[in-house]
């Protein structure tokens, strides 16, 4: 059971994956691809986690309570917010693309451009 | 690992799944909305607020903005196209 | 390739990754078991050393200091991405229509919609200032901070007043605030080269903990990025908005996106 975390990320990685290979949308492609990349979040979340451990703010606890890794957090919560701007870059990316070649299916755009 | 955990990420897992099969974009953009939400649980029952605080914001505001955005913009590119009834130029 | 032919090929390619990712993972720790020293380490020193009750941002912008200094210009990055790629296109239609687009409210608006809207954005400023200055002391920071304060504006367009927010968030004020946030954050990395020698150093006094001023140039950081991040989100937005809403075709689409 306590690889459980990691099998998702595994399955979220994948299945991402999966939705970049068959859409016909790039923002769809871009969609799936943030569902690649939140599979990080479970990996990293999952290494810093102790059972029975309580979050890092030590506001209320005592001292000797033990907590779960901050580094980790730190990590996953700064690539949240800088994960969203890269994601606009990317829709900013689509529309310029639909733009130019009048499709947002990757296929097409390629025939439109040879 | 509690039962409580467990749940929440078979809930990340289904949603996850969801958001990546989704064929409509517009219901994609949904879909995603409810995966961050289930993301954000999971890291609140994996002890982690601040990293549930920032997804929490940018899942159900900032993403859907930006897709929905896009996609308004996406669709009034196509009208103009079938407009002019030129798809090559 | 063809379309058959590439999920075909991702099957096989699916699979194998699928098998090197679960081989990989296992070799980690298992879950709740965790031994790296790293955390460990800060969650013994944080509070007595940098007098910050949340460790994450003790660790976010003081002992990775650095680190937050380069994701930081990430997100600069990509936002300036995204003005550059939407913003010359702008001269292709004429930027008229102001008036025009005031009538163009978007489909949804119900005067109940458009009331709870108005009436959530001094909320959202407050809250979001909340999240920014205590970053040191309960959950939050400059980052989940910047994105609550970036969505009290967008507010006004949810209530279907684009006008209203291009003049609440206009482009110099929001590119002045990433600027200003980038910079300010770089200066205080600066300052502790300045003042001890080491970039990023804490150089300010570590204050009493639990009180809104301790942790040293945490809250400063921690204002820097929360304008950087809050610049950010509504530069992304408002460019996208100009796209999709200001630069539409004449008639009325009404759509529901």
């Amino acid at each position: 059971m306590s690889f459980l975390p990691y099998a998702i990320a595994a399955w979220l990685f994948v299945i991402g994956l999966f939705g970049i290979v068959r859409s016909r949308n790039l923002v769809i492609t871009i969609a799936s691809l943030s569902v690649v990349q939140s599979s990080t979040y479970l990996v990293l979340l999952g290494v810093g986690y102790r059972t029975g451990a309580q979050a890092p703010i030590l506001a209320d606890i005592p001292q000797v309570a033990r907590t779960v890794d901050p580094v980790v957090h730190a990590l996953a919560l700064v690539d949240v917010v800088v994960e969203a701007t890269l994601f606009a870059l990317l829709l900013a990316l689509a529309v310029q693309g639909h733009k130019r070649y009048g499709s947002v299916d990757p296929d097409e755009m390629r025939i439109m451009r040879g | 690992m509690t039962i409580l955990q467990i749940a929440v990420l078979g809930a990340v897992a289904l949603a996850g799944t969801a958001v990546a099969l989704a064929r409509e974009p517009l219901r994609q953009a949904m879909t995603l909305g409810v995966y961050g939400l289930a993301l954000t649980i999971l890291f609140f029952v994996f002890q982690a607020p601040d990293v549930a605080l920032s997804q929490v914001v940018v899942s159900t505001v900032g993403l859907p903005v930006m897709i929905l955005l896009a996609l308004r913009k996406i669709r009034q590119q196509e009208h103009e196209r079938g407009g002019r009834g030129s798809r090559e130029e | 390739m063809s379309r058959r032919g590439r999920l075909g090929l991702f099957a096989v390619a699916g699979v194998g990754a699928a098998a090197v990712l679960v081989v990989g993972l296992a070799g980690l720790p298992a879950f709740g078991d965790y031994h790296a020293a790293y955390g460990l380490i800060v969650n013994g020193v944080g509070l007595s050393e940098r007098h910050a009750t949340d460790l994450v941002t003790a660790v976010n912008f003081d002992y990775r200091a650095f680190d937050t200094l380069g994701e930081e210009f990430l997100l600069f990055g990509s936002a300036v991405g995204v003005a550059v790629l939407l913003r010359p296109t702008r001269g292709e239609r004429q930027p008229p229509r102001a008036a025009a687009a005031d009538e163009r409210r978007f489909a949804g608006a119900s005067p109940a919609l458009r009331a709870l809207s108005i009436g959530l954005i001094s909320p959202l400023i407050v809250l979001g200032a909340y999240i920014v200055t205590h970053g040191q002391l309960t959950p939050g920071g400059g980052f989940q901070g910047g994105v609550i304060l970036a969505t009290a504006p967008l507010m006004a367009f949810l209530a279907g007043r684009v006008l209203a927010f291009k003049m609440i968030a206009t482009e110099h004020l929001v590119e002045a605030g990433e600027a200003f946030g980038a910079a300010g954050y770089a200066l205080i990395g600066l300052g502790g080269l300045v003042f001890s020698g080491v970039f990023f150093h804490n150089f300010l006094p570590m204050g009493l903990a639990g009180h809104l001023l301790s942790g040293g140039t945490m809250p400063l950081s921690s204002i820097a990025v929360g304008l950087e991040v809050a610049g950010a989100f509504l530069l992304v937005w408002t460019e996208l908005l100009d796209q999709a809403m200001l630069h539409g075709p004449g008639r009325s689409s009404g759509g529901g996106s």
